[in-house]
């Protein structure tokens, strides 16, 4: 897989990994733009 | 996409939801086949491209909290068993 230069959508979980957590992964791997989601099922 | 899903269930389901389309039929994704790539962030494929410091500090505690070896296999049965996208257009 590539980030470098990807828009990258983050869907992360309250539960998991949350949103921010991923943009920031995906960030520091070159994505071009991250678009963070953090779900919540309770 | 990138996935932050804490198991393996909800894995598949987000993940066949942005390739081929909502399974369940109930959503507005129904019928819809997005083809996406999907990634999971605990794949080592993820990781091998990410700065190691960053996700160790942002994914490194819930790493060893979840099951990752049923969430990673979950996911790359998903990617196995549809079509995506080739990565090159997205």
């Amino acid at each position: 897989m590539q980030l470098q230069d990807k828009v990258v959508i983050a869907l992360g979980e309250r539960d998991g990994i949350p949103g921010p957590a991923l943009a920031e992964v995906a960030k520091s791997g070159g994505a071009l733009d991250v678009v963070p989601f953090t779900l919540c099922f309770a | 996409m990138l996935l932050g899903s804490p198991d393996p269930d909800s894995t598949e389901i987000f993940a066949e939801t942005v390739i081929n389309g909502d399974p369940s039929y109930a959503g507005p994704l129904a019928g819809v086949s997005l083809g996406l790539d999907v990634f999971h962030v605990l794949e080592p494929e993820v990781r091998g491209v990410s700065s190691s410091s960053v996700y160790d500090s942002q994914v490194g505690l819930m790493m060893n909290t979840l099951d990752s070896d049923s969430i990673i296999t979950a996911i790359r049965r998903v990617r196995n068993d549809t079509q995506p996208g080739d990565g090159t257009s997205r």
